[in-house]
């Protein structure tokens, strides 16, 4: 028998404010426990939610760059249950039913298929919420029997994307939240930090018999935090539930949580113990209304989005597809790129060099493009000092390195360093001639039909220059004089 | 109260004077307030928590303040208590239960705030219903409140402490709260006024919430201009309170003169059928009569909804308890109050709750669960909510041809200590006059207009369209002034 899987993927992602969604404390992540609360987010008696006006726009720019419908009206409403981490007893959410809108529904984010073709995954819905806190359960509390509670994250914002379930594999899970990662971040609605759990995913897997319009028994994977994890953790599931099927048994729906340490799920809850979380409208918080004055002046203020940006640079920049996806694929490197070229750079060449050296800096360092002392214009002046002749590409890169620690531009690096490049058939004759001279032994091996040894005359050449010479010129004036 | 007091009989608008005057100091009032308070209350068992350090202080302050000549606020020297339902920063708030015996908030409620701004002098916290869920101030932790007028007697409830300082002359003014008429039936019992604004008009940040759609913060005080005053201090928007209205505060204590010529007062039929006590109507009537001969005009109107009792109750028992089931979750022993040490954590939320909680609030928490679990929510929760607009829509017509609304608060007058804690549901009717008003989000004001052929007080419920509370004030000067004797 041959299964497919059908899979629908639930993501909460942490967006970018300053402060928590019904409260002016900080949004930060850590910080000492219990220090970024206040009545509101503690639930405190008597306390009351205010609703953040930057949450909604946040959530409304996601949702119209995802293609979704912005409800013109829709409320918060109460998902009651009872844990540590969450003071007040009850989450504040949004739901969808026949009587509930959440903020946002429909929608769509595109990924590749097997085939090399692009489907495209729609979206359910797009809510807001507030996070609950952290409950530590470490070893030395625990043998003390007890555990603690930081509320410093509960009231974070946060919003949930709901796909339907239309993935078919786990590289198409994995793409969708690669792409809804890019997305988020491209669209400054999250940093997108997977180490601080800005986004955590929610997995229901299922499998049916090819062909089989109905959909099997699903099963729930809790809270994994990272893509490949995912993948990994549907991947278990599908065979766990084709193994189970194969071997006569039913698939339960359960709840289970992926230990990415040993590649196992483990099983949660089952149907039975499952919350009734009686949801009811909030009544401390008014409807939210959006109008359409409100949508447009947010949809003209999303910057280009990925798929935009790669087909423009694809029409105005001469540089490889492959260049364009890792140039694109964040949104500062792609202004940067932009900028260098803007200043005068060629566009193949400083391609080359963001992806190169750029990159190789950023991620040694562990810095953004922002934070590099190497401005656009700076690493076009560079370019364009290759590109004249002025000096050799290794030497160059020897001036990078520079700039990167000194802040200063390539042409007053190359001046107080006397770096440019010597291509001057004069002063390189004398040198040549001096090392013809020098090596009598190599010199006739080399008319003997030696011809390695033109690295060893480069060698010495490059040594006697201090690597200023350039080197197609040396090349030609070498041959020339040794025949 | 002895008659040569520094304010038997003054408002509190001469007291402030006399401070400003020198006449008498701040000091002297709380300390001659304080030595009543500890004379009555073991007797009455108004306060919960009473706080002379944080009283006198305030007290020093403002008389400081008077004799630098500085401005002094609007409550200068005011002794106030305040219903342990509001959270006074530093001082406990318990609720009247056990579960927040020991809670000390570290933040002020909004009002609370304004309060201290117009220098109010806070004297403490007052009993109540615990968590503000009854009818008679017998659902208490710290006991029962008993009634001034007779001792055997309840106040009314939940804000039953609130009613009975000022009947003791224990404030002279206090602040309780009023989700299905806690504010309106203790005053009518205590004989003593007590208003209940329109929804949204007070601020509810700091309020202990009992039923988020429901509550507000109101107003007692010996007389009319003394609770107009008070409510002019606390009124108006609070940018803490998502559901507090963007309506401008007018002047509630000029409104206290305007009288009622050539207004329109409606008496709900439904609200004068069976089942109420004769000399309770008599009085009510009486009151009637005293705006007719003023200048207003008397008609009938009908509540055919709102005036049902089955329907009015009905849905008020939903919507309030599913509200209360949720926001009393936060009281899980957890992060502030009583905790029952347990082996895990499901025995831990189950001790502490059921230990921590009385009677009636457990009852109320497991009504409102039911009505909105799975397969319910429709049924109850969705229909309550869908009867509530049929009720505001009989008071939105009965406003289309009437400016206010005059009935009794209660069927009877202040019932006997014990005499309905058997039967929930009786001391739920109690209740049937004035739930429909919560639900619609109108305000209104018990008046004393009379009292019951046994001497006890009885109060006449003037109600109007939201944010009428001034024509309402006006009314409620006409019958007090016509029946002060």
């Amino acid at each position: 028998m041959n299964y497919e899987s059908v899979i629908g993927l639930e993501v909460h992602a942490q967006l970018a404010t300053t402060t928590k969604i019904f409260c002016g404390c900080s949004a930060e992540f850590g910080g000492d426990p219990n220090t970024h609360v206040c009545p509101v987010c503690l639930g405190l008696p008597g306390a009351l939610p205010v609703l953040n006006q930057n949450v909604v726009e946040l959530a409304i720019r996601v949702a119209l760059s995802a293609g979704c419908t912005i409800q013109p009206r829709s409320r918060f409403l109460r998902k009651n249950y009872f844990y540590p981490d969450l003071p007040k007893g009850y989450q504040i959410s949004q739901f969808q039913s026949n009587e509930e809108m959440p903020l946002a529904t429909g929608g769509g984010v595109d990924v590749p298929t097997a085939d090399g073709g692009r489907k495209t995954i729609r979206l359910t819905r797009i809510h807001m919420e507030e996070d609950a806190g952290k409950s530590i359960h470490q070893e030395v509390f625990v043998a003390a029997g007890e555990s603690l509670v930081d509320v410093n994250r509960c009231g974070v914002p946060l919003i949930e994307i709901v796909s339907e379930p239309d993935l078919s594999t786990s590289e198409e899970a994995f793409h969708y939240l690669t792409s809804l990662h890019q997305l988020l971040v491209y669209t400054g609605v999250s940093e997108g930090d997977m180490e601080k759990g800005h986004m955590r995913i929610d997995a229901n897997v299922s499998i049916r018999p090819v062909g089989e319009t109905q959909l099997g028994t699903k099963v729930e994977i809790k809270n994994v935090n990272s893509f490949r994890n995912c993948q990994r953790a549907i991947e278990s599931e599908i065979q766990r539930q084709i193994d189970l099927l194969e071997t006569g048994g039913e698939i339960e729906q359960a709840t289970m949580l992926y230990d990415p340490d040993r590649n196992i799920l483990r099983a949660m809850r089952t149907k039975e113990e499952s919350d009734d979380y009686r949801y009811f409208p909030d009544p401390d918080l008014v409807p939210l209304v959006v109008d359409n004055a409100w949508v447009e002046r947010v949809q003209s203020q999303i910057p280009e989005l990925p798929e935009d940006k790669r087909e423009r640079f694809a029409e105005v920049y001469d540089i490889s597809g492959d260049q364009i996806d890792v140039l694109t694929a964040d949104r500062d490197i792609a202004d940067y790129f932009e900028a260098a070229v803007a200043a005068g750079a060629q566009s193949r060449l400083a391609a080359n060099w963001i992806q190169g050296d750029v990159m190789r800096v950023l991620n040694d360092r562990k810095i953004a493009v922002g934070d590099l002392r190497v401005s656009a214009e700076y690493l076009a002046e560079l370019i364009g000092l290759i590109d004249k002749g002025d000096i050799s590409t290794s030497i160059a890169r020897t001036v990078f390195d520079d700039m990167v620690e000194t802040g200063e531009s390539a042409s007053s690096i190359v001046e107080k360093k006397g770096l440019v490049q010597i291509s001057d058939a004069g002063e390189l004759d004398g040198v040549i001639d001096q090392i013809i001279a020098d090596n009598p032994e190599e010199v006739e091996r080399f008319k003997g039909g030696d011809q390695k040894l033109m690295g060893f005359f480069m060698g010495q050449l490059m040594r006697a220059t201090k690597g200023q010479a350039n080197p197609q010129k040396a090349s030609q004036l070498l041959r020339e004089k040794l025949g | 109260m002895a008659d040569d007091s520094v304010f038997s009989a003054q408002t509190a608008r001469g007291l402030v004077q006399g401070i400003r005057r020198g006449t008498h100091t701040a000091r002297e009032i709380t300390e001659e307030i304080f030595a009543h308070i500890h004379n009555t209350n073991p007797d009455i068992n108004a306060f919960i928590t009473i706080d002379e350090e944080g009283a006198f202080k305030a007290a020093d302050a403002v008389d400081q303040k008077a004799a630098e000549g500085q401005v002094l606020g609007l409550l200068a020297g005011i002794p106030i208590a305040l219903k342990d339902v509001l959270c006074t920063k530093g001082l406990r708030t318990t609720c009247a239960s056990k579960i927040l015996d020991n809670f000390i908030p570290p933040y002020d409620a909004t009002v609370v705030t304004r309060l201290r701004q117009a220098d109010a002098i806070i004297l403490g916290k007052l009993n109540m219903d615990e968590f503000a869920m009854g009818s008679s101030s017998e659902n208490s932790h710290f006991g029962a409140v008993k009634n001034p007028r007779d001792q055997t007697r309840v106040t009314g409830g939940s804000s039953g402490g609130s009613a009975a300082a000022i009947a003791a002359g224990q404030a002279l003014m206090t602040l309780g709260s009023d989700t299905g008429g806690s504010v309106r039936l203790p005053a009518s019992f205590c004989g003593v006024v007590g208003l209940k604004p329109t929804y949204g008009r007070v601020s509810r940040y700091g309020l202990i919430a009992y039923a988020s759609s429901l509550d507000q913060i109101g107003p007692f005080a010996r007389t009319v201009e003394d609770a107009a005053t008070l409510l002019g201090v606390i009124a108006g928007h609070d940018p803490r309170d998502s559901t507090s209205a963007h309506v401008p505060v007018p002047d509630y204590l000029l409104a206290c003169q305007r009288g009622v010529d050539g207004l329109t007062i409606g008496l709900p039929t439904e609200f004068f059928g069976e089942g109420l006590q004769s000399d309770v109507r008599n009085a009510v009537m009486q009151g009637v009569e005293v705006l007719e001969k003023n200048g207003a005009s008397i008609r009938e109107v009908s509540l055919p909804t709102a005036g049902h009792p089955a329907f009015a109750i009905a849905a008020y028992y939903i919507v309030a308890t599913a509200e209360a089931s949720s926001n009393l979750s936060r009281y899980d022993g957890v992060k502030y109050g009583f905790r029952d040490e347990a082996e895990n954590l499901i025995d831990m939320y189950v001790q502490t709750r059921s230990k921590g909680f009385g009677a009636e609030v457990k009852r109320r928490i497991m009504l409102g669960t039911y009505a909105l679990s799975a397969g319910y929510y429709d049924a109850y929760y969705r229909k309550a909510q869908q009867v509530r607009t049929l009720i505001r829509r009989d008071f939105d017509r009965a406003f289309e041809s009437c400016d206010l609304l005059a009935s009794p608060v209660s069927p009877t007058p202040a019932f006997k200590l014990g005499e309905k804690l058997d039967d929930p549901l009786q001391m739920y009717l109690s209740d049937i006059y004035t739930v429909s008003v919560n639900l619609a989000g109108i305000p209104g004001i018990s008046v004393p207009c009379g009292t019951s052929t046994e001497g006890l007080p009885i109060g006449l419920q003037l109600l109007g369209n939201t944010f009428s509370e001034e024509t309402i004030l006006s009314a409620s000067a006409v019958v007090e002034r016509e029946l002060a004797s």
